[in-house]
Formats: structure tokens, C-alpha cells, sequence
């Protein structure tokens, strides 16, 4: 493995390897990369972004003209608990806006902006496909939906009680949730502990489901 | 039988639809042997430009037509777009997350159909949960034998790569997502070439919809005059409609289309909320023009009626908006949405949209100058010169002309409302 991630965790230099070896071109893995160094790195820090540059063999300042276009490379440090709260036409029709400020008046943090004591980072975002369970927020990317905004206070309550170390997308639905946009099926124990996608090869939790 | 193409093991079978055991068990991956065992490429071509399917991703091309593009340059590839992030649509999550195996399959059929040894599924970051599905979906089926090396026996190889998303709209934009499934900005590329002829890696590829290819299995078992013969003529198969806002049962409907507006709000939605009024909807996605009660409650719930009308189905997503809501205000949010997901590359886009926005968060807060109305026009007219719909472009992609959708609709149905905001703050400033 290259040695520009010697200093990755095994489980992490692993993920890297099967991602290169998923796409005909390196230059595919860039944004599967990006996930994982954020994993190493709590972030899309620049070394980061230098380190992926250097296992796609593109500059790094190429690498940031990637990370700079999307919204969930996060460029600065992100809490423990990402809580996006979707403010879209749908969930802004279903009482969302009093939801966000809920959310930012529990955790101490406004949009953009991550909690005093780095537990909370809290964002409104674009529509995340819960519009049929509005209005809907996500914890580090695992989605609730029907949160009220009673409900979200309790939430926020519980995630500053209980400190999860992975969160559960069907545990937090059954805790606070109601309307669903449609039946979710079985309870599956996936989740994730870390504010960046967690499935399959890139995430640190749910990679055996 | 033929009421439920997309949703019938989910709906029958809720607890795990998403395995294979149960996927087998119900029917599946017999299109699949079917195909490759019994039909050339060409013939499986052949019943789906017979079943007449429009895609489902929102621009409602013909499937069949956009295979028959596909350059016979070597390699090429087939993407598909599970990039699902237009507001009010949630279909493509429960097909991902509900019945993985039926768009596993349609991709294994589809690969052979168009000379494929390589395939992509572009998943939207913020589903982590259905991209696990996915993921799960296609181990399982390496493991049994319908991916990878001479599946079934036969000298037809495929690989599958699930990819996921950064949060942005934009990439489900068919060649910014190829951009961006490239490692780059997803910027959209100026057409042509297409990506039928150049696409992924400047080679021949199809982007299709989940739920398009999702409907390749039922073809192939059934045929495609068969799926052809379901609904009215242009607007053939069943589909998944994605409703919410003010609306009583929201959710997800597979439904044969033609029926009435009225039928699907409320037969199907229950209506809006007990003691309110319907006041206006959006037929498919906040990109498309709004429909009003007295004008549009009878129109047919067709691609084709819908666009006479001067809006568009696109994507599915019908939102509710009942007699409380601030047409205004909605406007806003959705005009925000455009002004945030905008790529950058194209200045009446880039710049109008932001205008847009500011003009209308102005008049909001109680601050509308009297020429404002005109302002708004006027920037909508240099995206989108003579606010018609379907757009004229300046732009290289249809997202700044999609945010002049709800400008023209709060300007056509509701300008009393409009104006009387800015009359208010008139006064207000004295």
C-alpha cells in the first residue's frame, strides 16, 4: 500500500485498497477515498486531501476543487453528532424551521457551527428524500423522520445523556419518530459512529451487515 | 396483476424483501436466466423499446430509444442514477432500501443487453442506509453466482460498483453525475457529445433511473407489448408517485397513470388536512411549474397532459400545499434550494438564482419595493428567455430554469397575494 497512508489504521489502508481496485480508473476513488481519510483525519483536513492526492496521482489542489463542490466533505471539524435538520419545501411545509431552532437552542450551535464542548455540529441542508416523514433529520447521516419539534428536543436530550458510541437510524426513528415516508422493514443494527457515510467499504461501523 | 410491477414483494412480504432468499422465493432472477440462457441481446433490446418505458429519473425519455444510442465502441458502461435529492421525491430510497434484488437484476439483464462488463450504481450520500442495501444486494449476488465471472454457466462477466454521493443535487444531472463519478466538480458537460457516444471515461454509456431499470425484470418475464399495454399509450407501465406535504397519507404509490388529479390526492392521498382547502400543488418535483384546483384537478395524471398544461411530471414528487401556506414563502424555499444547488459554471444561473432568492427574502421580510415584481421577471426571463415551459436555455443544464418554475407560478396563480406583500411593506416604510 502506498506509503503516503503508512499511518492509516489496517482496517482503513484495507478500505483504500478495495476501493482503488473497484473502478477501471483510479481518479473514480476519489470521493470514496474522501470519506475514509475523513475517518482518519475527523475531517477533510488538508493533509487529508493530500494524502488522497497522492493515492489517485492527481494534485491536491485538484482534490480540494473536489472537496470544496460537495457539502458532506466537511473542511473543518465536525462534533461527534452531525444533526442535519432538512429544510425543503416538504419538511418546511411540516413545521421544520421550528425544528432547527430547536436543535440549535438544545445544542448550543447555529447553522454551520459546532457545540462548545464539540459534542454537536448542527446544519440545515437540502432535501435528504424523507419528504413523505416530514419533517426528518439525520444524526450523523442515520435519518429520523416525524420529528416534532418536542421530539427533537428530547433527542438532542438524549444524545447529550446517553452518548452513543454508534447511532442507530431505527432506534432513533422508535425513540422519537413518527410519520414515515414508507414502511422501513426489519430493524437492522447498521449504523454509523462517525459524521461521514458508513456502508460497506467506507464507513467505520455496518461494513458486515 | 399488473397493478403492481415495483412494489408487490414489499408490500406482501414487508419483512425482508430485501433478501435474497425471499427475492428468489418470490419470482426473482428467473428474467435473468430467462435472458441469458434464452434471449440474444438484441431481443432483450427489443422488448424494451416495445414496452415503450419512459424513464423515471424526470426528463421521461424512452428508455428503448436511449439503448438504441449506445455507440458499439468498447468498453462501455452503464450507470445508474440512485442520485434521487429533487425535492418532494422519495421513491428511488424504498426501491433501494425495500427491493435491492429487483434493480440488481435489471442491471445484470441490462449489462448483457448492452454489452456492459462493468456497471455503477451512484447512490446519493445522504442514504447511507439504502446504499448498505445495495451493497448487501450485490455480495449476495456475487456469492450466488449472478455477478461476476460466466454467470450462469454462460461467458457473460459484470462487475458492480456502488458509489456514493457528496450532498449535491446537481449530480443527478446524468453527465455531471458521470463527472463526479470520475472524481471531479459534478459540473454538467456541454451536450453533445452525449454519453451514449461519449460518457463515462469519454466512453459509450447509458445512465438510467433506479426505478426504470428496476422494471427491466418484469419486462423480460412478461414482455414488452405486455407493459406497453398497461396505461394510457404515452404514458405506459406503472409508476412510482412520491407524495407529501399537506396531504393526509403521505407516501409512496405505484399507480397506473391517466387517472385525474383529484383521484390521486384524494382517493389516493385521503385529501389535505381535515378543515383546509387544496390551494395549489407541484405535479413532479419543485423544478415543475405549479398546478392549481380550479384549472388542473381533472387534467390526466399523464406525462403528455401534464406537459399541455404547461408543467411537467418529471420526477414523481407531488407536494401538497393546502390554503395556510404563505405561496411566497414556498416559493422562497424552493428558489433557496436552486440558489444553493447551483454548480457555478453558467452566470444566468449562478447569479440568478442568488438574486431570486434575495428579491424574495425582501419581500418576506417586509422590505418590497414596488418594482420587484418586474425584477423577478426580468432575471427569470435571462435564464429562461420567455418564461415558456418546457424552458428556452441560456444555461448548459435545465437547474437555473427550474427555479424560475415557482416565480412564474406564484406570478400566474397568486399575484394578488404577491402584491398585496409588497403593498404592505409600502406602507409599512411609509
Amino acid at each position: 500500500m502506498n506509503t503516503a497512508i503508512a499511518h492509516w489504521s489496517q482496517a482503513n489502508q484495507e478500505r483504500a485498497q478495495r476501493i482503488l481496485d473497484s473502478y477501471p480508473e483510479k481518479r473514480s476513488a476519489v470521493m470514496p477515498l474522501l470519506y475514509v481519510a475523513s475517518l482518519e483525519h475527523d475531517y477533510a483536513s488538508l493533509d487529508a486531501m493530500r494524502e488522497v492526492a497522492a493515492l489517485v496521482d492527481v494534485t491536491p489542489a485538484q482534490i480540494q476543487s473536489v472537496t470544496s463542490f460537495y457539502t458532506m466533505f466537511k473542511r473543518k471539524t465536525v462534533g461527534t453528532y452531525l444533526v442535519s435538520v432538512c429544510t425543503s419545501i416538504s419538511c418546511y411545509l411540516q413545521g421544520a424551521d421550528e425544528v432547527l431552532e430547536i436543535v440549535e437552542r438544545a445544542t448550543g450551535a447555529n447553522h454551520g457551527e459546532t457545540s462548545a464542548d464539540g459534542r454537536f455540529s448542527v446544519e440545515h441542508v437540502e432535501c435528504i428524500g424523507a419528504c413523505g416523514g416530514a419533517p426528518a433529520v439525520a444524526v450523523n447521516y442515520e435519518l429520523i423522520e416525524g420529528l416534532t419539534p418536542a421530539k427533537a428536543q428530547q433527542l438532542i436530550e438524549w444524545l447529550n445523556d446517553t452518548q452513543p458510541e454508534v447511532v442507530l437510524t431505527d432506534e432513533m426513528q422508535q425513540l422519537f419518530g413518527g410519520q414515515r415516508s414508507f414502511d422501513w422493514g426489519p430493524t437492522e443494527s447498521e449504523g454509523a459512529i462517525a459524521p461521514v457515510p458508513a456502508f460497506g467499504p467506507y464507513g467505520s461501523a455496518g461494513g458486515d451487515t | 396483476m399488473t397493478d403492481l410491477i415495483l412494489t408487490s414483494r414489499m408490500v406482501e412480504h414487508p419483512s425482508d424483501s430485501h433478501t435474497i432468499d425471499r427475492y428468489r422465493e418470490t419470482g426473482g432472477y428467473t428474467a435473468l436466466v430467462k435472458a441469458l440462457r434464452e434471449m440474444t441481446a438484441e431481443e432483450i433490446v427489443g422488448e424494451v423499446k416495445a414496452s415503450n418505458m419512459r424513464g423515471r429519473g424526470g426528463a421521461g425519455f424512452p428508455t428503448g430509444v436511449k439503448w438504441g444510442f449506445l455507440a458499439p465502441a468498447d468498453p462501455r458502461y452503464l450507470v445508474v442514477n440512485g442520485d434521487e435529492s429533487e425535492p418532494g421525491t422519495f421513491k428511488d430510497r424504498q426501491i433501494l432500501e425495500r427491493d435491492p434484488h429487483q434493480l440488481v437484476e435489471g442491471i445484470v439483464i441490462s449489462s448483457y443487453a448492452l454489452g456492459v462488463r462493468h456497471a455503477f450504481v451512484y447512490v446519493r450520500g445522504e442514504y447511507p442506509k439504502p446504499a448498505r442495501r445495495v451493497q448487501r444486494a450485490i455480495e449476495e449476488a456475487y456469492d450466488a453466482g449472478y455477478l461476476g465471472k460466466k454467470i450462469l454457466g454462460t461467458d457473460f462477466s459484470l462487475d458492480v460498483t456502488v458509489h456514493l454521493g457528496g450532498g449535491a443535487y446537481i449530480c443527478g444531472e446524468e453527465t455531471a453525475l458521470l463527472n463526479s463519478l470520475e472524481g471531479r466538480r459534478g459540473e454538467p458537460r456541454l451536450k453533445p457529445p452525449f454519453p451514449a457516444i461519449e460518457g463515462l471515461y469519454a466512453k459509450p454509456t447509458i445512465v438510467n433511473n433506479v426505478e426504470s431499470i428496476s422494471n427491466i425484470p418484469w419486462i423480460i418475464n412478461n414482455s414488452g407489448a405486455s407493459y406497453a399495454a398497461i396505461g394510457p399509450e404515452r404514458s405506459a407501465g406503472t409508476r412510482m408517485f412520491s407524495l407529501s406535504g399537506h396531504i393526509k397519507a403521505p407516501g409512496n404509490y405505484e399507480i397506473v397513470m391517466g387517472m385525474s388529479w383529484r383521484d390521486l390526492i384524494y382517493d389516493i392521498g385521503g385529501g389535505v388536512r381535515d378543515g383546509h382547502e387544496l390551494k395549489t400543488w407541484i405535479p413532479g418535483g419543485a423544478s415543475a411549474p405549479w398546478f392549481v384546483p380550479d384549472q388542473h384537478l381533472d387534467t390526466p395524471v399523464t406525462i403528455d397532459d401534464v406537459a399541455r398544461n404547461g408543467s411537467m411530471l418529471g420526477s414523481g414528487a407531488v407536494v401538497v400545499m393546502d390554503e395556510t401556506t404563505n405561496v411566497v414563502a414556498a416559493a422562497h424555499r424552493i428558489v433557496r434550494f436552486f440558489a444553493h444547488e447551483s454548480c457555478g459554471q453558467c452566470t444566468p444561473c449562478r447569479e440568478g438564482t442568488r438574486w431570486l432568492e434575495d428579491v424574495l427574502a425582501r419581500i418576506l421580510d417586509g422590505r418590497g419595493r414596488r418594482g420587484d415584481i418586474d425584477l423577478l421577471l426580468d432575471i427569470c426571463d435571462n435564464i429562461s428567455p420567455g418564461l415558456l415551459w418546457p424552458p428556452a436555455m441560456t444555461t448548459i443544464c435545465p437547474l437555473g430554469p427550474s427555479a424560475v418554475s415557482p416565480i412564474t407560478s406564484i406570478t400566474r396563480w397568486f399575484m394578488p397575494e404577491l402584491e398585496a406583500m409588497i403593498v404592505e411593506s409600502e406602507v409599512a416604510v411609509g
